[in-house]
């Protein structure tokens, strides 16, 4: 059991590698990460900068042609040294995921009350028998209208974030203790992102869910997480509270991505893109992995990999020039 | 296949082989193409490599076995047939046939079939319907079944197998065409092309069909593998390849008699046919895995 | 939904009718039937008769709509050789012919969707190499070389099983398994491309977040998406197996359609060979037709649109 205040997950030197081991991919790169009940961890970067394929390592849904190594620890587990099976029996029960494309995610051939009724069923596996009504309380819970209806219709029935609350409403339906939300709005359109991340929050409230919610939208971030999570490459180069990172940004790359973010200035919508382009994955610089688009990069940069700096209230960041003091 | 690639204008590439090695089709398949080479020297060159006229009886020496079997003999290493027929020569006089028929289908039938979609492909309309619906209706029957219904209106032999085998396989290459066509008519450097005011016909086969001949060098490839399978078995049937002309399916039928007897009649000729469309075949997937990842064909 | 099943209904009417077109264009290539089927000792006015019952004596186009018509009535005209109604004679040589072909296709679905399958769930795997060279060697193997072989080792090496003949269940073994067998091999590939895209979907990789068990996934999922294509696919498959019945017959000396056919052809019996020709195209067609229905009725997405 775990007490309240002990971590609910924590991640220790995670490295995902693909390709062939003597010239590999590293997707994640000595990951680091440390989440407590009931918190809800934004984690931000451009795509290819290795979140989805972290969160991934976390489910033990890679390919099996990924090396992994590392420690993840759920609730006193350790994940990675789970057999499939063990591994099997915590997903969507224990810690649950919702992916990014609401549109496909369902199956097309059997109806919404079906595919709920087969989670619930599994949910109480050797327990009491699935009552009648419970596919509609669930969709009930994430706010979908009129959900008799809903039971009986099949996904192409449905819009897509109808079907993105069905979906929420399976990876939540036995109260998770950790939720993972992959890109959970990006497919969806700008009215209804808003409904969706109140989901996660209301998930928290009620059940305790502690919530990592990935994408590449910062105002998501912003609106819903306790902390933050930039990633880079592979790495991650900034932590901290939600609220502190976006008002003191340390790393370079944050300041690029909240510069990115659309601001209206002046009645006018200003996106600024963060100049040069994400490195190739399979030929890193020996240095800092964003040194080449860095507008404030030292030569130590190039040359050496950034050490850990702690610059707040748990609030870290992998940067030479952070760490020196030195914020442009 | 990247998105460069994709819309790569007519005539850039060089050289197939080296395409194929780096497009990830993976190792190419060296024991087929040793087959599929060995056939067509075997065809070019069969009287010379022969050891003995195929069709020249010999009744001192009727249903010899294999060499290495009791009562062989080294001067037949595959045994001789019920009128002292070397096999070996056989064997290599029907990989001829085979491939003669297949390589004459396939190029006959194929032009006509690359011909009439690029016609239905370009032009559309009126046009495109009519080609398509007879498409339709040569492809509506089994292809054996079809080229039945053909040798019974044309008759038998070398020449009408092969015209039977045309009729029978004109239809799939148009189908391919047309649908390639289809779709690279709406890529930008034919767009371009009509602006600068090039002539249907010359972006047609300027333009379009250098970018179509890799599905249908495929399709083609493939084809011969098919082919094979048709005229062998026309020939068992008795309404293909007439004696004297040798075919592995003609020596199958006229072996099965003697199958209690002499299990090489029928052993040889049938493991030439499954070699032999076993190559072509995985030639043709070798090269499908590397043109057309997404398989279209 | 309905607008679907006329245009596809109306596709298979175009089809036929062209198909009668070319039957048709055949039977006058091989020229005037007229000495081959009425005895030499006929009198010009006999011939004129017959002619004219035909209607060979008039324009190309009129010859056809004669034609269409006696087709339509199911009148291909009297077999040379039986002195009996073509399509009579056929029609009793449909059934041996089906019975072939529906046990051949139990055998190929029976073979090779286990093997699709067991090869998609483990790519890359020595069983999955292993499913790949059969599939191939499958693919190759001419029918009437692989019955022989049969016949050579089950019925003559070690004489288990008949070599022909038809009615027993016995007889069906050999013919069933030679032709199951190669249409087995195109059945396991399907199978095994259309699994590996339905196991790579994204409501696969959700279930499994979801802890869905495995086999649940794999049967009740991944295989009933997959089995849409091969449900369509397996009604092609039947037309071709019609057309590998030919052959298997013949080696087997089975009494059905293909045997049939071929015999007519052998014996210039032109009106039979236009009746098998015409009636396993409609079969086909209509099982064709019958498919993509099923497929429609399979599909919610088609059928609740």
């Amino acid at each position: 059991m775990t007490l309240p205040n002990e971590p609910l997950l924590v991640v220790r030197g995670l490295n995902i590698e693909f390709g062939p081991p003597e010239r590999p991919v590293r997707a994640v790169a000595d990951a680091d990460l440390t989440l407590a009940p009931g918190e809800i961890l934004g984690i931000a970067g451009e795509s290819g900068s290795g979140k989805t394929t972290l969160c991934s390592a976390i489910m033990r849904t890679l390919p099996r042609s990924a090396r992994v190594s590392g420690r993840v620890e759920f609730a006193g587990k350790e994940l990675l040294s789970l057999s499939e099976r063990e591994m099997a029996r915590l997903r969507g029960r224990d810690l649950s995921m919702v992916l990014q494309n609401p549109m496909t995610s369902l199956d097309p051939l059997y109806t919404i009350g079906n595919q709920l009724e087969e989670v619930l069923r599994e949910r109480r596996r050797g327990g009491a028998e699935v009552r009648p009504g419970g596919a509609v309380e669930v969709l009930r819970r994430v706010h979908l209208t009129a959900p008799e209806l809903r039971v009986r219709q099949y996904p192409h029935q449905l819009s897509g974030g109808m079907r993105q609350r069905v979906l929420v409403g399976m990876a939540t339906a036995a109260a998770p203790r950790l939720l993972i939300a992959d890109e959970p709005t990006t497919a969806l359109d700008a009215s209804i992102q808003d409904e969706i991340l109140i989901l996660f929050r209301e998930l928290r409230d009620t059940a305790g869910s502690a919530v990592v919610i990935v994408t590449h939208d910062l105002s998501a971030i912003r609106r819903l997480s306790d902390r933050v999570i930039i990633m880079y490459a592979g790495r991650i180069v900034e932590e901290g509270p939600t609220a502190e990172v976006f008002r003191a940004p340390r790393h370079p790359y944050t300041r690029a991505l909240l510069g990115s973010l659309p601001r209206i200035e002046d009645e006018e919508v200003v996106l600024q893109p963060i100049p040069g382009q994400v490195p190739d994955l399979a030929r890193l610089p020996p240095g800092c992995a964003f040194a080449a688009r860095c507008p404030v990069a030292l030569d130590a940069c190039r040359t050496e990999r950034p050490q850990e700096s702690t610059v707040g209230e748990r609030h870290r960041v992998f940067c030479w020039q952070a760490a020196a003091g030195g914020a442009a | 296949m990247s998105a460069t690639a994709e819309e790569r204008p007519a005539g850039a590439g060089g050289l197939l082989g080296a395409r194929l090695w780096r497009s990830g089709a993976g190792r190419p398949p060296l024991l087929a193409t040793a087959i599929c080479l060995l056939m067509v020297v075997a065809a070019l060159g069969g009287g010379a490599i022969a050891p003995y006229v195929p069709d020249e009886a010999d009744f001192t020496a009727i249903l010899v076995p294999p060499a290495w079997a009791e009562g062989g003999s080294l001067a037949h290493l595959l045994g001789t047939d019920q009128l002292g027929r070397d096999m070996l020569s056989r064997l290599i006089a029907g990989a001829r046939i085979s491939l003669l028929t297949a390589g004459a289908a396939v190029l006959a039938g194929g032009t006509i079939g690359v011909t009439l979609g690029l016609a239905a492909g370009y032009l559309g309309g009126v046009v495109e319907a009519v080609i398509m619906r007879i498409v339709d209706a040569f492809l509506a029957l089994p292809f054996i079944l079809m080229a039945l219904a053909f040798v019974a209106a044309l008759g038998t032999g070398v020449g009408n197998i092969i015209l039977v085998m045309v009729l029978t396989n004109w239809a799939r290459y148009a189908r391919l065409v047309r649908s390639e066509v289809v779709s690279i008519k709406k890529r930008d450097f034919v767009l371009l092309a009509r602006v600068a005011g090039l002539r249907p016909r010359q972006i047609a086969l300027r333009h379009i069909l250098p970018n179509a001949l890799t599905s249908i060098l495929v399709l083609a490839v493939l084809d011969v593998g098919r082919a094979i399978i048709l005229e062998s078995s026309l020939s068992f049937l008795g309404v293909g390849i007439q004696p004297p002309d040798v075919s592995w399916g003609l020596a199958l039928a006229e072996g099965r008699t003697y199958m209690t007897v002499a299990w090489w009649l029928t052993v040889w000729p049938g493991l030439a046919i499954v070699l032999a469309v076993m190559s072509f075949n995985a030639l043709g997937d070798w090269m499908k895995a590397g043109f057309d990842p997404r398989g279209r064909l | 939904m309905a607008r679907f099943i006329l245009t596809r209904l109306g596709q298979t009417l175009v089809t036929l009718a062209l198909l009668t077109i070319l039957i048709f264009v055949l039977a006058r290539l091989t020229g005037d039937p007229t000495p081959l089927v009425l005895p030499s000792e006929a009198t010009e006015a006999d011939r004129a008769f017959f002619r004219e019952q035909y209607g060979l004596d008039r324009p190309i186009h009129e010859q056809y709509v004669v034609f269409l018509r006696n087709v339509l009535h199911g009148d291909f005209g009297i077999s040379f050789r039986y002195r009996e109604p073509a399509f009579n004679l056929v029609l009793m040589a449909i059934g041996p012919t089906l019975q072939l072909a529906g046990v051949s296709m139990l055998v190929a679905v029976m073979l090779g969707l286990p093997l699709g399958i067991a090869a998609a769930l483990r790519p890359g795997s020595w069983l999955a190499a292993a499913v790949r060279a059969y599939a191939s060697f499958g693919q190759a193997v001419p029918t009437f070389w692989s019955g022989l072989m049969l016949i050579f080792l089950f019925a003559i090496t070690l004489p288990l099983l008949p070599s022909s003949g038809y009615g027993e269940v016995e007889n069906f073994v050999l013919p069933a398994v030679t032709l199951g067998f190669y249409a087995s091999a195109s059945v396991t590939m399907l199978t095994w491309a259309n699994m590996t895209e339905a196991l790579r979907s994204d409501f696969v990789q959700m279930e499994r977040v979801l802890g869905i068990p495995r086999r649940l996934i794999v049967l009740k999922h991944a295989l009933r998406n997959a089995s849409l294509p091969i449900v369509t696919y397996l009604g092609l498959q039947f037309g071709l197996l019609l057309g590998g019945a030919v052959v298997t017959e013949r080696v087997f000396a089975w009494p059905g359609v293909g045997q049939m056919l071929v015999d007519a052809i052998l014996n210039r019996d032109y009106p039979v060979v236009q009746a098998a020709v015409m009636l396993t195209a409609v079969l086909v067609m209509t099982i064709n037709l019958a498919v993509d229905l099923l497929y429609a009725v399979l599909d919610p997405r088609v059928s609740r649109s």
